[in-house]
């Protein structure tokens, strides 16, 4: 009963996967018969590519931006619209509503909102007097993978309010009212109880948090193309860049190989450290 | 009392965050570019249908909206059929195959499917697969058959093994089992399924912008980066279309909120 799956995903999963590590040893332009170099696309990569160094760090900067924010930010949400209440309920359908719309149109709407001249963002900054504030979000590479980092955690902010929600559900109320009794404040309360019980939440959203970082691509593409001038370029824009604009295949497929590597890396990593933090072997 | 305050702020934030851009989109496909500029969020001057006349006429949505459709539709309807027949079977097996075909699709789970944009391409070239709905749906399917077996297996799982054998000693096969027993008990796991699955086919852009040049078959995110360069300012116009490519998602959200939140969370805890 298996056959279908196994079949579409052997044909159109694993075997582009292999290939895609076959492609990564050749010369290639797509076009023309491939030509066997080794090792010669990683180590260009690794010495004389300036700009794969910099879109790896922008990815790396852009990934740990809104992990930390998105990841923050929900789980303060989280512990705030705990209680299911009218309010809550609502509040909770309103912050969930990004996520249902496409990377693209988040992308034009946000094109809209950063707009230099005629953009909300900056009408709202010269309306209370902050004119200095008024930047060329997007147009200036200062800011513009900063500008996309938020919009991302507008993006998926919501989603992740709702997985800690169904995480601290979990937690025995008990454990407040005790600490209620043994006179803990807020915080300490939020540091020795919601803190610890919700790592393991923890650990699935700052997971999948970071493998959306590291395979986003339709937001930028819909907001800057990966400019000006590849500063807001992440590794997804750059290897399709790599392939269909500069036909360089096997160098593309080598970049992607690196991603994959970093992407497993990244998840060994973090398993390893929350198995640390919550004694489990 | 720092608390509340705090707590309040924040959340308001957040909320105006996610209704002001919103209500300016959705006031804005009745406005012209220079209300919108001047006045985004004030109720429109004249309630016109004039931007989605003009989308009508020239844009040509309709051909992108049923492209759309009709890929999203199949994806989902065959990977949620293979998916759900291979979790069963990975479910209910005793034996090693089921264990390594699991081990298998999470190797899917573990490498993102962008990564694998140039074999797929090329290998799509070889087989006139491009400027094709049947290939967007082909990797609609291979790239979320992972994903789907691993949340539907951890449902079947769930199912009580003393049912199935009693229905297989009553002389049920497996796919007698399969239809009357799994299936139908696992229907709210289907729908949270397949409503993640579709949102990610009906806003993906990354394959067809690579598979799809002609403009008969382009999908709604690929027409709205058209629209972005065509209509490069004039909002009115892009709201309009950000509305259009919205719209179902929007209703389905409103009406099945809860299994659209089960699905699209569940696809992350899974995941």
């Amino acid at each position: 009963m298996a056959f279908p799956a196994f079949a579409l995903y052997s044909f159109l999963y694993l075997y582009p996967s292999f290939s895609n590590i076959y492609y990564s040893f050749q010369r290639w332009d797509g076009v023309t018969k491939p030509e066997f170099v080794g090792l010669h696309n990683f180590t260009y990569l690794a010495s004389n590519d300036d700009l794969f160094m910099k879109v790896l760090g922008n990815n790396f900067r852009f990934s740990f931006i809104v992990v930390i924010f998105q990841t923050l930010l929900a789980l303060l949400f989280a512990t705030f619209l705990l209680k299911n209440t009218k309010t809550t309920v609502a509040l909770r359908i309103v912050f969930f509503f990004p996520t249902i719309l496409s990377s693209v149109s988040v992308g034009l709407i946000w094109t809209f909102l950063y707009d230099p001249n005629f953009g909300f963002i900056n009408a709202m900054f010269k309306a209370v007097g902050l004119d200095g504030l008024a930047l060329n979000w997007l147009g200036d590479g200062k800011y513009s993978l900063y500008a996309i980092a938020l919009t991302q955690i507008w993006f998926h902010t919501g989603q992740m309010v709702v997985i800690y929600v169904a995480g601290l559900q979990q937690i025995p109320q008990e454990l407040y009212e005790a600490a209620e009794v043994d006179g803990a404040s807020r915080w300490q309360q939020f540091k020795s109880i919601t803190w610890p019980m919700a790592l393991p939440t923890t650990a699935v959203v700052v997971a999948y948090t970071t493998i959306q970082t590291f395979r986003a691509f339709d937001l930028v593409y819909s907001m800057t193309q990966g400019g000006p001038l590849n500063s807001s370029d992440v590794l997804v824009t750059l290897i399709y860049n790599t392939a269909f604009s500069s036909y360089k295949w096997g160098y593309a497929s080598a970049q992607s190989i690196i991603l994959v590597f970093v992407v497993l890396l990244l998840t060994y990593l973090q398993r390893r450290t929350l198995r640390i933090n919550t004694g489990e072997k | 009392m720092f608390y509340k305050v705090f707590k309040t702020t924040l959340l308001s934030l957040f909320a105006a965050a996610v209704l002001i851009p919103s209500s300016i989109v959705v006031l804005g496909t009745f406005k012209d570019d220079l209300e919108i500029y001047t006045k985004p969020l004030a109720l429109p001057k004249h309630w016109s249908l004039k931007n989605f006349q003009t989308l009508i006429e020239t844009g040509n949505v309709f051909t992108p909206f049923k492209n759309s459709v009709i890929v999203a539709i199949f994806s989902v309807a065959l990977t949620i059929l293979f998916a759900s027949m291979a979790a069963y079977m990975i479910a209910r097996s005793t034996t090693v195959t089921g264990k390594v075909l699991f081990l298998l699709f999470a190797l899917g789970l573990a490498i993102p499917g962008q990564v694998n944009i140039i074999p797929i391409y090329h290998l799509f070239v070889q087989l006139h697969l491009t400027n094709s709905l049947l290939g967007l749906i082909l990797v609609n399917i291979a790239l979320t058959l992972p994903i789907a077996i691993f949340i539907l297996t951890a449902f079947f799982k769930d199912l009580s093994r003393e049912m199935f054998e009693a229905a297989a000693i009553d002389g049920a096969g497996h796919w007698r089992i399969y239809r009357s027993l799994a299936l139908p008990l696992c229907r709210p796991a289907l729908a949270a399924t397949g409503i993640f699955l579709f949102v990610i086919c009906w806003n993906d852009l990354l394959f067809p912008l690579m598979l799809i040049s002609e403009l008969d078959k382009k999908t709604l995110p690929l027409t709205l980066i058209d629209f972005r360069g065509e209509y490069a300012t004039s909002y009115s116009m892009l709201f309009t279309a950000v509305m259009v490519a919205s719209i179902p998602m929007v209703i389905m959200y409103l009406t099945m909120q809860r299994t659209f939140v089960a699905g699209l969370t569940a696809g992350a805890v899974k995941g």
